[in-house]
């Protein structure tokens, strides 16, 4: 999975303590980056992706020849104009897509499976660090992303508060709850009850837990979208049939589309890998590093922040983004907020919403005038 | 803009912090950004204004001033604006407490329902009144609890609040306030301007 051309690595030569306890060095990291660097190396925008994001943002990504997931957002004249910005994107640690994670073998050449150590959003974004010193970044214009992304955009401003000028968290929190803890759960439990999986210990691909994996992916992508937007899009459509068959095929569209997304995720994803990144999701909980006060997350910056979330978001709901705004408020930082109107759910971020896009790129090109 | 925003912006110092409460499309909070160097911030209800608002590069809160305020810490901005829309909040006593404990010093203004058009209005038509600051219908106005400028200046004064300075406004005019002209003020302003502070 990881041996694909068209990867570009950095070999993090530092070692890195993570939170477990356990250190690790030389440990590779893979990246994409869009756009060019300018000569004062101020319009580097670095973006975190969510739990099965990856590297490949915009443009065809040239591993699993689809659209990168972000194309919406990141392009020339998009709201994150790469004809205007330098964009870093990063595959986190723990991820499938070339960044040091379960499926790398260990000292021993053994794959290291369940026994890769358990990472946090902390270590992902201390890991990600390092792309600054490799590109000779001294102060990023920006740090962005949705979802676990914007987990790491918080994480990432809390531990390096003078690196970025503007900071936005999209659809995000600071703190999973238990019912994000719980969808998490029902996932890596389908993926542990699949006996391809082995305790972690599948190797190719033909015996890999793919169907835990689909599962996992089925049950997530419903969280993903909105109780009305599944409604208007499937109702109860049937799927290339005139009536009920009185079985258990798919007599449904949305039992179609479902068993689609499950199939074309597993192509792409490795189980362990999303047993590790969800670990990591729940894990987060940036107030408690502050002695359960989340302003003392962001005391010592004075980066611009703007705070985004959407009306049908129930996974990460304008609440919990509200509350990051609260604790901004409280310590008097400068933060923006809006909730943009949309009927897609918490994936609203990804698609094509015109009113988060102008949003996003109005922050974005205003802020960067004033620079 | 408007002279209103014109009376308000005099009343600030240059290099002041400042939150503009209801801030619509950020037509003040632009001026004062851009004239007075002011470290400006917005709180808006309307989702297209504080999309106006992003598209200005103005930092804006979406949020409603009756729940939202209560973020603030106390004083922590030297103004609080709050531009005709006292009379629209359910509970407008709250809403101006609030304002004076987020700010050192709050400007307030009011459309006057004591301006004489308005009460010709009501006295020869019998109908509602509607004026050029009072432009909508009785069924679709936001507004709940109007007031007349001797309303508002006898009810700060009876919550031990400061009156800095206190305007009345009529088109272009911009004249002061005090005890002894407020019978004439309330009646042949549409407009009051009250800075304030607790």
């Amino acid at each position: 999975m990881n041996t694909e051309k068209n990867i570009k690595t950095l070999i993090v030569k530092k070692p890195l303590k993570l939170d477990c306890g356990k250190t690790i060095k030389d440990f590779p990291i893979a990246y994409e980056t869009y756009g060019s660097l300018n000569s004062k190396k101020d319009n580097a925008i670095l973006v975190f992706h969510a739990l099965t994001g990856d590297q490949f943002i915009t443009g065809i990504n040239p591993v699993t020849n689809k659209e990168g997931w972000w194309s919406y957002a990141v392009g020339p004249d998009k709201a994150i104009d790469t004809n205007k910005y330098f964009v870093i994107c990063s595959n986190v640690i723990g991820g499938c897509m070339g960044s040091y994670g379960p499926s790398h073998k260990d000292p021993d050449q053994k794959i290291f499976g369940t026994n890769f150590p358990v990472i946090t959003i902390n270590d992902m974004v201390n890991a990600q660090y390092n792309l600054l010193d490799h590109f000779g970044i001294d102060k990023l214009f920006s740090i962005t992303g949705g979802s676990m992304g914007g987990m790491q955009v918080l994480q990432f401003i809390s531990n390096f508060p003078d690196k970025s000028k503007t900071v936005i968290p999209i659809a995000t929190t600071s703190s999973h709850s238990a019912q994000n803890i719980a969808f998490n759960e029902l996932g890596r439990q389908a993926i542990t009850a699949d006996s391809n999986w082995k305790d972690g210990n599948y190797t190719s691909n033909d015996t890999n837990p793919g169907k835990g994996l689909a599962v996992a992916r089925m049950a997530a992508h419903i969280t993903y979208l909105s109780k009305k937007g599944l409604q208007e899009k499937f109702g109860r459509k049937l799927q290339e049939r005139e009536d009920l068959k009185f079985g258990f095929d798919a007599d449904f569209q949305i039992e179609s589309y479902l068993r689609y997304q499950g199939s074309v995720f597993v192509d792409r994803f490795d189980a362990n890998s999303y047993l590790y990144i969800t670990r990591a999701m729940d894990y987060f909980d940036l107030a408690k590093q502050f002695n359960g006060n989340l302003s003392e997350a962001f005391i010592n910056t004075k980066a611009k922040f703007f705070i985004i979330s959407f009306t049908s978001d129930w996974l990460y709901p304008t609440q919990e983004n509200k509350d990051i705004v609260i604790a901004l408020n409280s310590i008097g930082a400068d933060v923006g907020f809006v909730e943009i109107e949309s009927d897609k759910g918490h994936d609203s971020f990804l698609l094509d919403v015109p009113d988060f896009l102008n949003a996003l790129k109005n922050f974005l090109d205003k802020s960067y005038e004033e620079n | 803009m408007k002279n209103e925003f014109q009376v308000i912006a005099d009343l600030i110092e240059k290099d002041k912090k400042v939150l503009d409460v209801g801030c619509a499309d950020g037509t003040l909070m632009k001026f004062l950004k851009d004239n007075k160097n002011i470290n400006i911030r917005g709180l808006e209800i309307s989702k297209e204004k504080v999309q106006e608002c992003i598209a200005k590069g103005l930092t804006v809160i979406e949020g409603n001033a009756e729940k939202d305020l209560k973020q603030f810490p106390d004083k922590s901005f030297d103004y609080v604006v709050l531009s005709q829309t006292l009379q629209a909040f359910l509970n407008p006593e709250l809403v101006l407490d609030e304002l004076l404990r987020v700010g050192k010093k709050a400007i307030v203004t009011i459309p006057n329902f004591g301006y004489w058009k308005v009460r010709f209005h009501l006295l020869f038509k019998g109908t509602m009144p509607i004026t050029k600051t009072l432009p909508d219908e009785w069924y679709n106005t936001p507004n709940l609890h109007m007031c007349t400028i001797k309303d508002f200046f006898h009810f700060v004064k009876s919550k031990d609040i400061k009156i800095f300075k206190s305007l009345a406004l009529n088109n272009l005019n911009t004249s002061i306030i005090n005890e002894s002209n407020l019978g004439v003020k309330n009646l042949f302003a549409d407009l009051g301007i009250f800075l304030i502070e607790k």
